[in-house]
């Protein structure tokens, strides 16, 4: 299974400059698994060691936040769009 | 001193100031890191060329370790995480809040503590840190408290002769001591005052917020501690603890540093109260005692008149190695002042900065 991994400008630098990824995998979990054989530097932006979501960034799955629950086991079909976006509650004071 | 490198990490990014005339004028004009906090840095010396670390804080993205080789130009960031608590363990980075290189005779170790309260240890220079487990599994880790800046791991503090011997400082936890590499710890603040907690219960074993501790390489036996109310200093190596703030304006505060040759020179920068960060009277004053705290004198020589308002924070205060020694603070106004004769007379080396969160100084050429 192939999603696309939409990315915001600060995290482009992570990926060669490219403003997409492709990600394999059927839940976002294993996609992330697979992003961090290829871009590891990219994809512990967006989970912490365990293996969590990091609490200001958030995933939408096909437009749909993947927010509450068990984020990892989100299904991707195929050609699912992987939005990420910095939460607005994440920023440095000021 | 040939070239001289002044590493000022504030909220928003990392200042790297240079000096190659004996620390009189320093060029302030590489800002790096834009808009990421730089809670912690350090220079390592005990190599050719030396590395300089940044503890970053990418906001969303979470906690970086970097290093340098090459004095700031370019940054160094592992594919593998260089920290990250182990796979199980139910806890992450979450700010790296100090990274402190060995003594010269360990070159290969440097040591990090993080925010929750852990230690890591790193035996290749930086490039991969592993979690100090004695620390992280003692019995009274569910017991400390965060401090009002987190659950900090502040202040590592190696003795500079044995290699077993280490004392780090944590918030709201105290002072602990390992004379066995890190496999056992004890708490080290008998007569250190938690004056938040009930009046019957102020001394306990652990529990106290000391902000820093500081003490003379050359008499390791000797601390002194920045506490959250009251200023103390330690004969036997945090055996135990007696007062010495009489003479300052207050007895709360933050940054604490020793002088790098004189050991009963100890410098000091008082706030009001912990509800009232700001200098006393609001005069920018950093405080010396040369007797190890038996009498305190005031420094202001070339600081600012007006009244002034902004704080300085525990790293972000410290000496270089000169003689006469330099001793240097940022405050959270982004300012960053220099004394160049110990503290006797002082400039403004940088101003117009994010609030200054670390400060390290270090000859590297």
């Amino acid at each position: 299974m192939t999603s696309r991994l939409l990315l915001p400008a600060t995290l482009r630098r992570y990926a060669g400059g490219q403003a997409e990824v492709e990600i394999r995998g059927g839940r976002l979990g294993t996609a992330l698994d697979d992003l961090c054989e290829r871009l590891p530097q990219l994809e512990r932006r967006l989970r912490d060691e365990q293996g969590r979501l990091r609490p200001h960034v958030l995933i939408f799955v096909d437009g749909v936040s993947v927010r509450g629950g068990s984020p990892m086991d989100t299904p991707l079909p195929e050609g699912a769009e992987v939005f990420v976006a910095p939460a607005v509650s994440g920023g440095s004071c000021g | 001193m040939g070239l001289a490198i002044l590493l000022v990490g504030t909220r928003k990014g990392l200042m790297i100031a240079r000096s190659t005339d004996d620390r009189r004028t320093w060029t302030t004009n590489d800002f790096q890191f834009l808009n990421q906090e730089v809670y912690s840095v350090a220079i390592d010396t005990r190599h050719d060329p030396p590395r300089i670390f940044a503890g970053v804080g990418t906001g969303h993205w979470g906690p970086l370790l970097t290093f340098s080789d090459d004095l700031g130009k370019s940054w160094t960031e592992p594919e593998e995480p260089p920290i990250g608590f182990p796979p199980g363990s139910d806890a992450a980075v979450a700010r790296v809040w100090q990274i402190q290189p060995a003594p010269a005779d360990q070159p290969d170790v440097v040591y990090a503590g993080v925010e929750p309260h852990a230690l890591f240890r790193s035996d290749d220079r930086g490039k991969s840190f592993g979690l100090v487990e004695g620390l992280w599994n003692h019995p009274h880790r569910p017991s400390w408290m965060p401090g009002g800046g987190g659950a900090c791991l502040h202040t590592i503090l190696p003795h500079p002769a044995d290699p077993d011997d280490l004392l780090v400082v944590m918030s709201a936890a105290g002072v602990y001591h390992t004379r066995d590499g890190g496999a056992s710890w004890e708490p080290a603040n008998r007569g250190i005052q938690a004056a938040f907690l009930p009046e019957d219960q102020r001394f306990p074993v652990f529990g106290q917020c000391v902000h820093k501790v500081a003490f003379h390489p050359g008499r390791p036996e000797r601390l002194f501690a920045q506490n959250h109310f009251g200023v103390y200093r330690s004969e036997d190596r945090g055996g135990s603890w007696t007062p010495i703030e009489s003479g300052l304006p207050s007895n709360f505060g933050f940054a604490l540093v020793a002088h790098p040759h004189r050991p009963d020179t100890l410098y000091s920068f008082p706030l009001q109260a912990d509800a009232e960060r700001f200098p006393p009277e609001a005069k920018l004053r950093v405080y010396r005692t040369e007797n190890a705290g038996e009498t305190w004198a005031p420094l202001s020589e070339g600081l600012p008149k007006d009244p002034y308002y902004a704080a300085v924070l525990r790293d972000a205060m410290v000496a270089d190695s000169g003689d006469p020694a330099g001793i240097y603070f940022g405050t959270r106004l982004g300012e960053v002042y220099g004394s160049r004769d110990g503290g006797d007379g002082w400039s403004l080396l940088a101003s117009h900065l994010p609030d200054v969160l670390s400060v390290r100084v270090a000859e590297v050429a």
